[in-house]
C-alpha cells in the first residue's frame, strides 16, 4: 500500500533529507588532523589537540532536519565538532528539508557576514544558486555530501561515495559466493528516485559482473524507513524461496528488515547492510543473525567539514599533505565492516 | 429520520425509512462485488505469474497482515467521512503513538506499558481534533491539518530522530509464527475483530444511525435531536483510538517506533475508503467496502513485489487500477 507514497511531495521531500544516509569511511579525511582517525571521530577526544588555536573563525552551518537517525548524526557531529575548537564559533540554522527555506536561512548567514559556511543543501541542485551567492559574497563555501550543481558555488566537497558502497558491498558478496554455483543475490535498495539509489545499485551490479557465478535475481525499493523496510522485505522474502545474499542499502530500514527475516523464520543467506548503525555493528559483533557486513557511509564526514571550514578561514592547509591549500574534493571511502574490524568502526556507530 | 438524507446525495429520492434502507443495502452489495471481482482478477494473475509463491499460506499471512495496520486505520477514517468529516491526520498520530510508546520509558513496563502509551496517544491526539472541530471554530480538514503538523513534529522531537528498536518480548513474539492461532496471525485477529465491531456500532447501533444521519445532513439532525457536537467528537475520538491500536501493531509487525511511521496513511486510509463505496461528502459507507478497499491495494502491492516489478512501474500500475476499480463502480451503479 505504500507505493504511492513515492509520488507524493512528502515522500520525496523525506527522500532527499534522508537521500545522503549511507556510507563511507574516514579515511580520507585528514584534513587539519595528522592524529588517528578513530580518535578523531568518537567525539571524546579534542580534535587536533597538536593545532595551536588560531585566527577566529565564525562557521555558518546549515544542516538537515534531523527527523532520521544518520541525519540527526550529522548535526551532532558538526556541531560538537566545533565546540572542540577555541577559535571557532558555529552559527547554525534549524535543519530543513525545505529547499526555500533551506534559502531563506543561508541567505540570513551570508547577511551575517559569517566568515565560511557549511552546506548539507536539501537538494544539491536547488540550491547551486544560493552557493554561487555566498562564494560571490566572499564566504568560502565546503559543500557537505549532496553535491552542488557548479563547481563555482564550492570551494571544497566532502562526502560519501554511493557508487562505492554499491561497489564494495558486490565485492564482499561476490567474495563470500564465489566457489558456489548459480549462487542468487538480492536487493532491497532505497529511495528509487533519488540519484544516490541508482549510483548504489550500479557500483552494486559492476561489481557482481566480476563473479559470472552470482546472479541479482531480484530487487525492490523501500523508502529509508522502517516500515517500508519491513514491508518491501517480507515481499522479497515471499518471492524468493531461498538465495545466499542480500544487500540493504540503509541500515535503518535495516531495521525492519530484519524483522521481515525473523518473521518470516529465514537465515539461509548472508546480509550486508549499508550506512554503519551502531545497531548492525553491535549485530556484526555478536555474529548470531544473518547480518554479516555494513559498508559505511560515516556522519563523521560533518565533523570533517567543520576542520576544513576552519582551515579555510584561517587560510591552512591540510597536515599530513604537501599542498598549502585544502583540496577541492574529498570522496570518502566506503569501508566493509566485518566481525574482523568491527571494534575499530565501532565508535563511529550511529544510533 | 428520512430527513437526514440530503436531497441530490443518491440517485433515488428520499423514500421511506425501510425501504431506503434496502435499496442502499442493495446498492452497497453491487459494490463490493465489483471489489471482490476486482480481487478475484488480482488472484488470478497472481496464480499465473507466480503459481507457488503467490497462493502459498506464507504469502496470504503475508497480505493479510500488511493489510491489518492501514485497515484498522481505514476502519476509523471511513466512521468519520461517513459522519460528514474529514480526518488528514491519521499517519501523524500513528507516529506519534508509535514513538511515544517506545521512549517514554515504557518499555520497562511491558507490553501492556506500551499498549497503554498507544491508546492513550490515539485517543488524546483524537479530542484535541474532535474538541476543535465540533466545539471549536475549525472546519475538519483545517484542524486535522495542524495536528498531522504538530504530531509529526512532536514525534521526531520525542525520538530526537532516531529509530526506537523494541526489547520487549511479549512485544515482539505477537509478530512471529509461533503466536499464530489456527494459521491466523494476531495482528490480522486485531483487524477483523475492529473491522467487525466497526460494522456493528455502523448498522446496528444508535451511534451508528446517528452517523450516517450527521453526515447526511447535520442541520436536519440537529433539528431531530441529534446532540451533533457530541457525535462529531465521537467520532474524532473513535478514529484516534483506531490510530492507537494501529500504532501497536505497527510496533510489534516492525519491532521499533519511527517518526516516519504511518507515512501518507490519510492518503491510503481516504482511498481505500473512497474506493470502498464511502462517499467523500458523508451520510454513506460501509465497513465491508472499506476492508475490501484495503485488501485491493495490499494485493496489488504483494502482487507487484513477487513479480519483481520496479516502485515506478507500480505506481503506474496502482493509479491506473485505482481508477479501473471506480469505474467498474459507477458503470455497476448506475445499470
Amino acid at each position: 500500500m505504500r507505493e504511492n507514497s513515492h509520488t507524493s511531495p512528502f515522500a520525496s521531500r523525506r527522500g532527499l533529507l534522508f537521500g545522503s544516509a549511507a556510507a563511507g569511511a574516514l579515511l580520507a579525511t585528514g584534513c587539519t588532523s595528522n592524529e588517528s582517525n578513530d580518535d578523531e571521530d568518537t567525539g571524546k577526544q579534542p580534535a587536533n589537540a597538536a593545532d595551536k588555536p588560531g585566527k577566529k573563525v565564525t562557521i555558518g552551518f546549515a544542516g538537515p532536519q534531523a527527523d532520521h537517525g544518520w541525519l540527526n548524526a550529522i548535526n551532532e557531529q558538526g556541531k560538537r565538532r566545533a565546540k572542540e575548537y577555541e577559535d571557532v564559533t558555529l552559527v547554525s540554522t534549524e535543519g530543513s528539508n525545505d529547499t526555500a527555506q533551506q534559502i531563506g536561512q543561508i541567505e540570513t548567514l551570508i547577511n551575517k557576514k559569517v566568515d565560511v559556511l557549511v552546506i548539507l543543501p536539501a537538494d544539491g541542485k536547488a540550491l547551486t544558486r544560493v552557493g554561487l551567492k555566498a562564494m560571490r559574497a566572499g564566504i568560502p563555501v565546503v559543500n557537505l555530501d549532496r553535491i552542488f550543481n557548479s563547481p563555482q558555488a564550492y570551494r571544497c566537497w566532502i562526502g560519501g561515495d554511493n557508487y562505492g558502497m554499491g561497489l564494495n558491498a558486490g565485492r564482499y558478496i561476490g567474495e563470500q559466493l564465489k566457489n558456489k554455483k548459480n549462487a542468487k543475490v538480492v536487493e532491497l535498495a532505497g529511495l528509487d528516485n533519488l540519484e544516490l539509489t541508482g549510483e548504489r545499485t550500479k557500483g552494486f551490479d559492476d561489481a557482481l559482473k566480476n563473479y559470472p557465478n552470482i546472479k541479482k535475481v531480484a530487487r525492490q525499493a523501500a523508502e529509508f524507513t522502517v516500515e517500508s523496510g519491513q514491508e518491501k522485505m517480507s515481499a522479497l522474502l515471499q518471492a524468493e524461496s531461498s538465495f545466499d545474499a542480500l544487500w540493504n542499502h540503509d541500515d535503518d530500514q535495516g531495521v525492519g528488515a530484519d524483522r521481515a527475516i525473523k518473521q518470516a523464520g529465514r537465515d539461509e543467506f548472508l546480509m550486508v547492510g549499508g550506512a554503519g548503525s551502531k545497531r548492525v555493528m553491535d549485530a556484526i559483533k555478536a555474529d548470531n543473525s544473518v547480518i554479516k557486513a555494513t559498508v559505511l557511509y560515516p556522519p563523521t564526514m560533518a565533523a570533517s567539514a567543520i576542520d576544513l571550514a576552519r582551515a579555510l578561514g584561517q587560510g591552512k592547509g591540510v597536515s599530513g599533505l604537501a599542498e598549502l591549500e585544502i583540496p577541492a574534493s574529498m570522496t570518502l571511502y566506503s569501508a566493509v565492516v566485518t566481525k574482523d574490524n568491527v571494534d575499530e568502526y565501532l565508535p563511529i556507530g550511529f544510533n | 429520520m428520512s430527513t437526514a438524507t440530503s436531497p441530490g446525495k443518491g440517485s433515488t429520492p428520499p423514500p421511506p425509512v425501510k425501504s431506503r434502507a434496502r435499496a442502499a443495502a442493495t446498492r452497497l452489495d453491487l459494490r463490493h462485488v465489483s471489489l471482490i471481482a476486482v480481487l478475484a482478477v488480482l488472484t488470478l494473475v497472481g496464480g499465473i505469474t507466480k503459481p507457488d509463491e503467490f497462493l502459498s499460506t506464507d504469502n496470504l499471512q503475508l497480505i493479510l497482515t500488511q493489510a491489518s495496520v492501514i485497515g484498522v486505520v481505514t476502519v476509523g477514517v471511513t466512521f468519520v467521512i461517513i459522519g460528514g468529516g474529514i480526518d488528514l491526520s491519521v499517519g501523524a498520530i500513528v507516529a506519534l503513538a508509535s514513538v511515544w510508546a517506545t521512549t517514554v520509558a515504557t518499555q520497562e513496563y511491558g507490553i501492556t506499558g506500551v499498549l497503554f502509551c498507544s491508546l492513550l496517544v490515539g485517543v488524546g491526539c483524537g479530542l484535541v481534533n474532535g474538541l476543535l472541530i465540533a466545539y471549536g471554530p475549525m472546519v475538519p480538514f483545517i484542524a486535522t491539518l495542524a495536528m498531522l503538523a504538530s504530531a509529526r513534529g512532536l514525534a521526531e522531537q520525542l525520538s530526537d530522530g532516531k529509530t526506537q528498536v523494541v526489547t520487549v518480548d511479549s512485544v515482539l513474539d505477537l509478530g512471529v509464527p509461533d503466536s499464530y492461532v489456527l494459521g491466523v496471525p494476531p495482528l490480522v485477529m486485531i483487524f477483523a475483530a475492529v473491522s467487525l465491531i466497526g460494522w456493528l456500532v455502523l448498522n446496528r447501533t444508535t451511534f451508528g444511525r446517528r452517523t450516517v444521519a450527521v453526515g447526511g445532513n447535520a442541520e436536519a439532525s440537529r433539528l431531530a435531536g441529534i446532540a451533533v457536537k457530541r457525535q462529531r467528537l465521537l467520532l474524532y475520538l473513535l478514529s484516534g483510538l483506531c490510530c492507537g491500536i494501529a500504532a501497536f501493531m505497527l510496533i510489534v509487525l516492525t519491532g521499533s517506533g519511527q517518526n516516519t511511521n504511518g507515512n501518507l496513511y490519510e492518503l491510503d486510509a481516504i482511498a481505500a475508503a473512497i474506493i470502498g463505496g464511502t462517499l467523500l461528502s458523508g451520510g454513506r459507507g460501509t465497513i465491508t467496502g472499506s476492508v475490501l478497499g484495503v485488501l485491493v491495494f495490499t494485493t496489488i502491492t504483494n502482487l507487484f513485489a513477487l513479480n519483481n516489478l520496479q516502485s515506478d512501474v507500480q505506481q503506474i500500475a496502482k493509479g491506473a487500477i485505482i481508477v479501473a476499480a471506480v469505474l467498474v463502480q459507477k458503470g455497476r451503479n448506475s445499470t
